[in-house]
């Protein structure tokens, strides 16, 4: 039980790190770090790294944010930690 | 029907609404305020976070703010949205199934004792009467231009609608009031862009529209848009950023963490049923708030354009924007800058004695454009526009109905008393339940608890208010403040009591005061002591904003990292944490026993 329950926290922490890595690139690292960059590539009337700052990113956030909810989930249950 | 007409129906008829749902649901529910039980629905919660979430510096404030800034303005953008990903997966769902009534709460069982608790009260208020201002701050453009009063009259008119709203009624209908505040709030917001994205662009979706093409001509929006500004002398507004990218940078972060550490959110996610449901709502109330986020950059962008072109003709046609003529003459102004000049949110000073209006950056460093300038005979920039009203104001520009005006007017609103309704609660909760109730006076009856939350609640009105006429800072500006204090302060000392089971209390206390005292030196240094003009003491530091030029309103960011450092210092130096609280946080991270949510 001690075991399992250290190896959860493992990968719930391991689920949290990567979630971040992708939150870390879009909105810091393409709307604002490389957004320069970006720019010259155009998204319709858009340049790339305006689109990732004003747009892109927020729509990113949203996806982020139910994709981890539904890893949680799965997490729990492989571990028999779920509500019932 | 006239407009003064059209706007109180459509004020009036919302107003009622707001009611009617505050007292169904009041007379639906005999539970009392505190009691656990029941729960929301976390799409339904998603709404009521987000109308408790988007306020009026979302509403009215930002997206002048991003118009007047351009590409630097996604800081907002990124930021207040950015950091409900670090609640999803941070906080909600432990603090959930820590399960209490108040952030305090858990400072108090995590950090076993008082003065955790008392620190984080004061944190909290100080943060929440901030973030206050800015609300008054929006309720006072929005009633002054709607009433035809001054703005600080439209402050009183705010505070005591306040006042009856939050104080007398709505304590236990609030969610399901909120839920309808979005909808009004969203569609106010929405309908006008579609217009106005259909004018410019010819694309209903005006996420689409700000991508697309300039109606009659051969350049996209945004180009022609980077055209304009730079003719005028401002900086191109698909790469200007306000101080450099590393402020933005920061500034970014702060508002993230600051959104992950405001108490009056974070309570949100003690409403719904489970766990797992405040992982999803967090998503939820996520999806509603960018419905409105990502409308914004359109409606920014698209009214500098509409006020670039109505003060100046030559910008729509893309003639010569020095020609004597192309400047309005200020006898034919619009009806919208007569009315917007009333309220002194909008000026005009003749400082060249031509009688029209010239409208451009006079500040330029480019030598060339003010040669040009100085050439066509222009004396300084003769309009004075403030950010705040660019929403507001944005369907008068753009020539839309009546009930299109009257609508923006009812929405802005709704955000600013949903979300100050929101944050009085915050407030009110704190000094009754978690100071008076929990610490102080712990043979305080229920009605007596009940009665110094009003109290306390009446008493941030007026503060609030007050400052409210004096703002540091746009509405925006304010609020951005109010989230480097929660930055700073509680985000930190929360996200440890969760991740770390070796943090003491000790070592949480001192983080939390070096991160607000830290934080509060540096922005009352350039924003003066409690936002009080004149007491500004920049100076001792020898030039503004000192620090690797990050602006007051980013210095949050700065803050935590302070509070997580003296949090780690202090912690190694003092007792280690009792081993049944290590246990107690070791519970905490496993979803499995969550009691019954708490209702509210």
């Amino acid at each position: 039980m001690e075991q399992s329950q250290e190896l959860y926290w493992k990968k719930v922490l391991g689920l949290i790190r990567n979630v971040l890595i992708v939150w870390f690139l879009c909105s810091y690292g393409a709307g604002i770090m490389f957004a320069g960059a970006l720019d010259n590539i155009k998204l319709g009337g858009y340049p790339l790294g305006f689109w990732f700052a004003q747009q892109g990113s927020i729509y990113i956030f949203v996806a982020l944010i139910f994709i981890y909810a539904k890893m949680m989930g799965k997490i729990d249950k492989d571990f028999d930690v779920a509500e019932d | 029907m006239s407009l003064q007409a059209m706007t109180y129906l459509v004020v009036g008829l919302t107003f009622a609404l707001y009611l009617g749902i505050a007292f169904w649901t009041r007379a639906g529910s005999t539970k009392e305020f505190y009691v656990a039980g029941g729960g929301v629905h976390p799409v339904l919660n998603g709404m009521a976070t987000g109308a408790d979430w988007m306020s009026a510096a979302s509403f009215i404030s930002m997206a002048g703010m991003i118009g007047y800034m351009g590409y630097g303005g996604a800081l907002f953008l990124m930021g207040w949205t950015g950091g409900y990903v670090l609640l999803a997966m941070l906080l909600a769902p432990y603090l959930r199934k820590f399960g209490k009534f108040t952030v305090p709460d858990f400072f108090k069982a995590r950090y076993y004792s008082n003065s955790a608790t008392v620190v984080a009260v004061v944190c909290l208020l100080v943060a929440s009467t901030t973030y206050i201002i800015g609300q008054m701050t929006g309720v006072g453009v929005a009633f002054s231009r709607f009433l035809g009063v001054s703005s600080e009259m439209g402050v009183i008119i705010g505070m005591a609608i306040v006042f009856v709203y939050a104080v007398f009624g709505g304590m236990k209908g609030i969610t399901y009031t909120q839920v309808a505040q979005y909808v009004v709030l969203i569609l106010a917001y929405t309908i006008p862009a579609i217009f106005i994205s259909l004018q410019l662009t010819g694309n209903p979706i005006p996420q689409l529209g700000l991508g697309g093409q300039y109606t009659g001509s051969d350049m996209a929006l945004l180009a022609k848009l980077d055209h304009i500004v730079t003719d005028l002398g401002f900086g191109k507004y698909t790469t200007s950023v306000p101080g450099d990218k590393l402020n933005m940078f920061v500034y970014t972060v702060s508002l993230m963490i600051g959104t992950a550490g405001l108490p009056h959110v974070i309570i949100r996610f003690f409403t719904v049923p489970k766990v797992k449901d405040a992982r999803s709502s967090a998503g939820w109330a996520l999806v509603f708030i960018a419905i409105l986020y990502t409308t914004a950059p359109s409606v920014a962008a698209m009214a500098r354009l509409n006020l670039h072109a109505t003060i100046n003709t030559a910008v729509q046609s893309g003639g010569d924007v020095f020609a004597p003529d192309a400047s309005i003459q200020y006898d034919a102004r619009p009806d919208w800058m007569k009315r917007w000049e009333v309220t002194g949110l909008l000026k005009f000073e003749d400082k060249n004695g031509d009688g029209r209006i010239q409208y451009y950056n006079d500040t330029s460093k480019n030598a060339e454009f003010l040669a040009k300038a100085d050439a066509a005979g222009w004396k300084g920039s003769e309009l004075t526009v403030n950010n705040d009203i660019m929403v507001l104001a944005n369907p008068e520009i753009a020539n839309l109905p009546n009930w299109v005006i009257a609508l923006v007017a009812a929405g802005g609103l709704a955000a600013a008393l949903s979300t100050a309704a929101g944050l009085l609660l915050a407030i009110s909760s704190a000094i009754s339940h978690d100071l008076l109730k929990n610490m102080m006076m712990k043979d305080l009856s229920e009605k007596g608890e009940l009665m110094a939350g009003r109290i306390a609640m009446a008493c941030a009105i007026v503060v609030a208010g007050f400052l409210g006429m004096y703002p540091p800072d746009f509405a925006a500006g304010t609020v951005a403040i109010a989230f480097g204090l929660a930055a700073s302060s509680i985000f930190p000392a929360l996200m440890m009591g969760i991740f770390s089971k070796t943090m003491n209390r000790q070592g949480a206390v001192a983080g939390m005061i070096a991160g607000l005292v830290f934080t509060m030196f540096y922005v009352f240094a350039h924003t003066g002591i409690f936002y009080i003009h004149g007491t500004e003491y920049w100076q001792i530091f020898g030039k503004k904003d000192f620090f690797f030029g990050i602006s007051p309103n980013a210095i949050g960011a700065i803050g935590a990292v302070v509070n997580f450092a003296v949090a780690f210092a202090v912690k190694n130096m003092t007792t280690p944490v009792p081993s049944d609280i290590a246990a107690m946080v070791e519970n905490v991270r496993i979803p499995k026993g969550a009691g019954g949510a708490i209702d509210h």
